[in-house]
C-alpha cells in the first residue's frame, strides 16, 4: 500500500519531480564528470585549438585550446553556483524585509516594502552592467553572484510579505499571541513552517532570475574572463564568431545545458506552485 | 406510500478519495408530496446536504451517486442526459444553496442574472416582457421593483438571498431545495427570508425540501422532518410528532439537548462522536453513542420501518414486524 | 475597588479618513465594567453590525479606540509597561469562534496547550507542565490520552473549541472573553461546551463576558446580558427580566424572531419592516429608529439615555421615560451580583 502511495504522489506531483530531477542530474554532471573526464583539459592552451570533435575530445576544442566537453563539466557547476549563492542571499533578504515588514507594518514595512517597489522597477541589468564594468577587472563568480543578488531579492520580499499580511490574520496566529508568543517567535514557529512551499518557490525564482542575469552579463563580456562559466562560453563563441562559422559544437551545449536549467527549475516552480494551490491538483 | 412529486429509492453517494470509500448518503428513501414542506435535519457529516445536492445531480467527483432512484412526478431524474437535466435544473428542480448569496455575479445587476437564466431556459420575450416578469418575481419576495437594477454588493444579506429565492421560483419549479439559506443570515432577518419562503411555496404549490441542522427553524417551517444521522435517514415523522414524542434514541438526545428560553437548566449534550463515514460502525451507526444500545445494534444494520400512520424509524427498539419500506 | 477590565466610553468610528468617505459607527459610548469580584457571566448579545465583535477586539486590546479607552486595573494598553501586559495576558484570556482556524495545522494541538505554560512560566518543570496540561484537558471534559499527539484535523470541532477552553483556563485567569465559542459547533456538542464555561466560572472563580447573536445560549449560561444593536446598547440587566419581559422594541423583536423547536410555538413577532439595507446613521438618534414600530419625533433627534425600569434592568428607550424610572450612568450598576 505504501509503495503504490508513494508512486501515486509521485505521479502527481510530476513536474516537481521532472524539475527535480533536470537539476540533479546536472550537478551529478558537475560532481561526477571529473571523474570520467580530465577537466585539467578546461584550461586555457591544454590542447591543440579549433579541433572538430573527435573521440579523445568529444566536442571538440576552441580557439584558445581548451577542451570544450570540460568546459562544460566545470561551467555548469560555476553557472548553477552563482545561481545558489544569489538564491540565498535574495530568499534571505528578502524574508527578512518580508516578515518583518508584513508582521510588524507601520513605518518598518512602508520602508523596507517600498524599497522592494522601487527596485523592481529600476532596470536592474542596466544597474548590473554599471557595477560589472565598474569592477571589472576583479570579477569572478563569487563577486559576480554577489552583483547579481541585487536583483534577486525584490520578488521574494513581496512574495513572503504578502503570505505574511494573509496569515496574519489567522486565529491560531491571534491564539499564539494571546498565549504570550513574542513576534519574533510567532514569525519563526508558527508561520514559517506553513509558508515553506512559498519560500522555496521564491527561492526557485531567485535562483532563476540570478543565473539569467550572469549570463546576460557574460554574455556582455563582463563576467570573469578566466572562469569557463556557460555564460562565459557563449561569449567566447561570440566572440570568436562560431556561429558564422559553423562551429555548432562550440556554442550549441551551453545553450543546451542553460535550457536544461530553465527546464528543471520552471518545472519545480509549477510543481511546487500545485502543492501550494488545491485547486490546481487533477482530482482522482 | 402513494407516489409523491418526488421520489427518492435507496440514494447512496460515495466519495472514492486516496485514503478510502467516504459513505457521505447510504441508502436514503423517501418520499414528497406536492404542495410538502420536508426538513432534512441533521448535524455536519450526516449527509443531508450531499442528499439535497444528488436530487439536483451536483454531485462533482470524487464524489458519485453510486447507487439509487430519483423520480420527479415519475421522471427517473437519474437517467436523463445532461442537457434535459440541465433543463430540469431551475425548471423542475430548484435549489437555494448554502451561501447563494455569495454566489451572485459581482458584476451584473441582479435582475439581468434572472433574465439571463430565463433566457437559457428557453424563454422567449421581449425586453419589456422579461422586465415585467422580473419586477413581478422581485416583489412577490417583498423586494421592490428597482431592486433589479442594483448589484449584489448594494444589497445587505437577507436581499440577496431573497434575490436568490426569486431565481429558484423564476420557472413556477414543482420542488424547491433549501439548503441552509440562512445560515449566515441574523435571527430576524432570518425569519423575514423564511417568512418570503413559505409565501411563495403556498403561492407556487411547490413542494420544499428544507435542509438544516437547526431544530427550531425546522419546526417553525416543515411539516415533515427526516433526521439524518451518518449517512442515513434515521426517523422520519410528522413535525409535531417529531417533538413531542420522538422515537429514534438520536432524535431524543437532539431534542433534550436544544437549549431554549422558557427554561434555563443543565446542559446535556450527547455523548461521544460521530462516527468515521469511511469506516462506520458495525450494525447501526449510533449504537456506540445510543443509551438504549442491544446485542443486535451491533451487528444488525436497522432499516427505516413504518411503525405507526406515517411515522418511521430505523431502530431495532422498533423491530418486528414491519411495513413495506 | 479599580475594576479587572472597564471601557470607558469606548466609541470606534471606522473610515471616514481621506481615502475612505464611508464613515461607519461601530461603537457608539459604550461604558462597562467589568468586577471580578463575585465572579460573575454577562452576556453581550448582538447580530452583525451591532458592534459586540469590535468590542470585543477592543477590550483585548486588538484594535485602538477612536474615543474613550479600556482600563486594565486602571491602565491603559499604551501606558502599560511590558510586566503589566504579560500580567494583562494572564489575568485575560480569550476563546475565539473557529475551532479550525484557531489551530496552526503544522503542530499536533499539544502545541497550543504547551505554549502559554512556556511562556506564563506556569509551570516548574515538564512534568508539572504535562500535569497542568493534563488537569486542564479533563476539567472541560477531555481525556488526555484520546486528545494529546494528535493532529487538528484528525479532532471535531468540539473537541478542538474544548481544548481551546483548556488553554484559556491554563494560566488561570480572572476573566474569559469567549466570542461565539460554540456557533460553529455541532448542537449535540455545544452544551459539553457550554457547560464547561459554566463550571469555570462556579469551580474556578473565573469571570466570563459571553458574546453572542444566540440569544438562546445567553439565556442558559449568564446572569447578567447586554442587548447591542447598531453600536449602542438597547437594554440591559438581569438575564431573566431580559428575556422573559422584553421591554425594548429591538429586544422584543429579537426574542419573536427565535424560532423555537416546538412546533406548537410559532413565530410571534410581527413583520417589521424589510430591511432598506445600511442603518439609518444619522448622527446622535437612536440606532433603531428606521425600523422601529413606535418611533416618535424625538427618537430621531437624540439617542435615549439610560432609563431604570425594574430593579435590576435599564432600557434605553423613550417609551419607557415614565415617572419612575431614572437616567442611570453605568448599566452594571443594574446588574444582579
Amino acid at each position: 500500500m505504501t509503495a503504490s502511495l508513494w508512486l501515486g504522489r509521485l505521479l502527481a506531483y510530476r513536474q516537481l519531480t521532472v524539475g527535480l530531477v533536470v537539476i540533479a542530474a546536472l550537478v551529478l554532471l558537475g560532481l561526477v564528470g571529473p571523474l570520467f573526464v580530465d577537466v585539467s583539459g578546461a584550461k586555457v592552451g591544454s590542447a591543440i585549438p579549433d579541433l572538430t570533435p573527435s573521440r579523445e575530445h568529444p566536442l571538440g576544442t576552441d580557439t584558445v585550446g581548451r577542451d570544450l566537453l570540460s568546459v562544460i563539466i566545470v561551467g555548469t557547476p560555476l553557472t548553477l553556483t552563482i545561481g545558489l549563492i544569489a538564491g540565498v542571499i535574495g530568499l534571505g533578504i528578502g524574508s527578512v524585509f518580508g516578515f518583518i515588514g508584513g508582521y510588524y507594518g507601520g513605518v518598518a514595512d512602508n520602508v523596507l516594502h517600498g524599497a522592494a517597489d522601487v527596485f523592481l522597477t529600476v532596470p536592474g541589468l542596466l544597474i548590473l552592467v554599471v557595477i560589472a564594468s565598474a569592477t571589472k577587472g576583479a570579477v569572478n563568480v563569487q563577486t559576480e553572484a554577489l552583483v547579481v543578488s541585487a536583483l534577486a531579492w525584490m520578488w521574494p520580499t513581496r512574495t513572503i510579505r504578502s503570505q505574511v499580511l494573509t496569515m496574519r490574520e489567522r486565529g491560531y496566529i491571534q491564539v499564539a499571541r494571546f498565549s504570550g508568543t513574542s513576534g519574533a517567535r510567532i514569525i519563526v514557529e508558527e508561520m514559517m513552517p506553513n509558508l515553506l512551499p512559498y519560500l522555496a518557490a521564491s527561492f526557485v525564482g531567485a535562483v532563476a532570475t540570478a543565473i539569467l542575469a550572469s549570463i546576460g552579463l557574460e554574455a556582455l563580456g563582463l563576467g570573469p574572463q578566466n572562469q569557463p562559466t556557460l555564460g562565459m562560453t557563449i561569449y567566447w563563441g561570440l566572440y570568436y564568431t562560431t556561429v558564422m562559422r559553423g562551429l555548432v559544437w562550440w556554442w550549441l551545449p551551453p545553450i543546451l545545458i542553460i535550457v536544461l536549467i530553465f527546464v528543471g527549475l520552471f518545472s519545480i516552480s509549477a510543481g511546487l506552485d500545485r502543492i501550494m494551490n488545491p485547486r490546481l491538483r487533477s482530482t482522482a | 406510500m402513494s407516489a409523491g412529486v418526488l421520489e427518492v429509492k435507496d440514494l447512496r453517494v460515495y466519495y472514492h478519495t486516496s485514503h478510502g470509500t467516504v459513505k457521505a448518503v447510504d441508502g436514503v428513501s423517501f418520499s414528497l408530496a406536492q404542495n410538502e414542506r420536508l426538513g432534512l435535519v441533521g448535524e455536519s457529516g450526516s449527509g443531508k446536504s450531499t442528499t439535497g445536492l444528488a436530487i439536483l445531480r451536483l454531485i462533482k467527483p470524487p464524489g458519485k451517486i453510486e447507487q439509487g432512484e430519483v423520480r420527479l412526478d415519475g421522471i427517473d431524474v437519474l437517467g436523463l442526459s445532461e442537457a434535459e437535466m440541465r433543463r430540469i435544473r431551475l425548471g423542475a428542480l430548484a435549489l437555494v444553496a448554502q451561501g447563494a448569496m455569495n454566489s451572485l455575479n459581482p458584476v451584473m445587476r441582479v435582475g439581468d442574472q434572472i433574465t439571463d437564466a430565463l433566457v437559457d431556459h428557453g424563454v422567449r420575450a421581449s425586453a419589456r416582457e422579461y422586465a415585467d416578469r422580473i419586477g413581478q418575481l422581485f416583489e412577490r419576495v417583498g423586494l421592490r421593483r428597482e431592486i433589479a437594477n442594483r448589484f449584489p454588493h448594494e444589497l445587505s444579506g437577507g436581499m440577496k438571498q431573497r434575490v436568490c429565492i426569486a431565481l429558484a421560483i423564476s420557472l413556477r419549479p414543482k420542488v424547491i431545495v433549501a439548503d441552509e439559506p440562512t445560515s449566515a443570515l441574523d435571527v430576524v432577518v432570518q425569519r423575514q427570508v423564511m417568512d418570503t419562503l413559505a409565501d411563495v411555496q403556498t403561492d407556487l404549490g411547490a413542494a420544499v425540501i428544507l435542509i438544516g441542522h437547526d431544530m427550531g427553524l425546522m419546526a417553525q417551517f416543515v411539516d415533515r422532518l427526516g433526521v439524518m444521522y451518518a449517512g442515513e435517514l434515521v426517523e422520519v415523522s410528522p413535525m409535531e410528532d417529531v417533538y413531542a414524542e420522538p422515537l429514534h434514541p438520536y432524535t431524543r438526545l437532539l431534542i433534550a439537548c436544544l437549549p431554549s428560553l422558557e427554561q434555563k437548566g443543565v446542559f446535556t449534550g450527547i455523548p461521544g462522536l460521530p462516527p468515521s463515514l469511511m469506516s462506520p460502525p458495525p450494525g447501526c451507526p449510533f449504537h456506540p453513542r445510543c443509551p438504549h444500545v442491544m446485542e443486535r445494534c451491533r451487528i444488525e444494520r436497522p432499516v427505516l420501518r413504518q411503525v405507526q400512520s406515517d411515522r418511521w424509524v430505523a431502530c431495532h427498539l422498533f423491530g418486528g414486524e414491519a411495513g413495506a419500506e | 475597588m479599580t475594576a479587572l477590565l472597564e471601557a470607558r466610553q469606548l466609541t470606534k468610528v471606522f473610515g471616514g479618513g481621506l481615502l475612505n468617505r464611508r464613515r461607519t459607527q461601530a461603537l457608539i459610548d459604550f461604558s462597562l465594567r467589568v468586577d471580578t469580584d463575585p465572579p460573575s457571566i454577562t452576556a453581550i448579545v448582538g447580530e452583525s453590525g451591532s458592534g459586540k465583535t469590535t468590542l470585543a477586539r477592543l477590550l483585548l486590546g486588538l484594535i485602538a479606540p477612536t474615543r474613550g479607552e479600556v482600563a486594565y486595573l486602571g491602565k491603559t494598553f499604551q501606558s502599560m509597561s511590558g510586566e503589566e501586559r504579560r500580567a494583562f495576558g494572564r489575568d485575560v484570556q480569550v476563546i475565539f469562534q473557529d475551532p479550525y482556524d484557531a489551530y496552526n495545522p503544522f503542530y499536533k494541538v499539544d502545541h497550543v496547550l504547551a505554549k502559554p505554560i512556556k511562556n506564563f512560566r506556569l509551570a516548574a518543570s515538564r512534568r508539572h507542565g504535562l500535569q497542568l496540561i493534563e488537569e486542564a484537558l479533563e476539567a472541560v471534559g477531555l481525556r488526555p490520552e484520546d486528545t494529546l499527539g494528535r493532529y487538528p484535523h484528525q479532532l471535531s470541532g468540539g473537541q478542538r473549541q474544548r481544548i481551546m477552553v483548556a488553554r484559556a483556563l491554563l494560566p488561570k485567569p480572572r476573566l474569559i472573553i469567549a466570542d461565539e465559542p460554540v456557533s460553529m459547533v455541532d448542537a449535540s456538542l455545544r452544551a459539553t461546551i457550554l457547560g464547561s464555561l459554566r463550571k469555570l466560572n462556579r469551580e474556578f472563580g473565573i469571570s466570563l463576558l459571553y458574546i453572542t447573536h444566540d440569544l438562546t445560549t445567553a439565556y442558559q449560561i449568564s446572569q447578567n446580558i447586554i442587548v447591542l444593536y447598531g453600536g449602542s446598547v438597547a437594554e440591559a440587566g438581569d438575564v431573566e427580566l431580559v428575556v422573559q419581559q422584553p421591554k425594548h422594541p429591538y429586544t422584543q423583536l429579537l426574542i419573536g424572531s427565535i424560532p423555537s423547536p416546538n412546533p406548537r410555538h410559532r413565530w410571534t413577532a410581527r413583520r417589521s419592516p424589510t430591511d432598506a439595507g445600511a442603518l439609518a446613521a444619522t448622527n446622535g438618534s437612536c440606532r433603531f429608529v428606521a425600523r422601529c414600530p413606535y418611533a416618535m419625533p424625538r427618537c430621531h433627534e437624540l439617542h435615549p439615555p439610560f432609563f431604570q425600569t425594574d430593579e435590576h434592568r435599564v432600557v434605553a428607550c423613550y417609551l419607557h421615560e415614565t415617572a419612575q424610572s431614572t437616567s442611570v450612568g453605568a448599566m452594571d450598576e443594574v446588574f444582579v451580583r
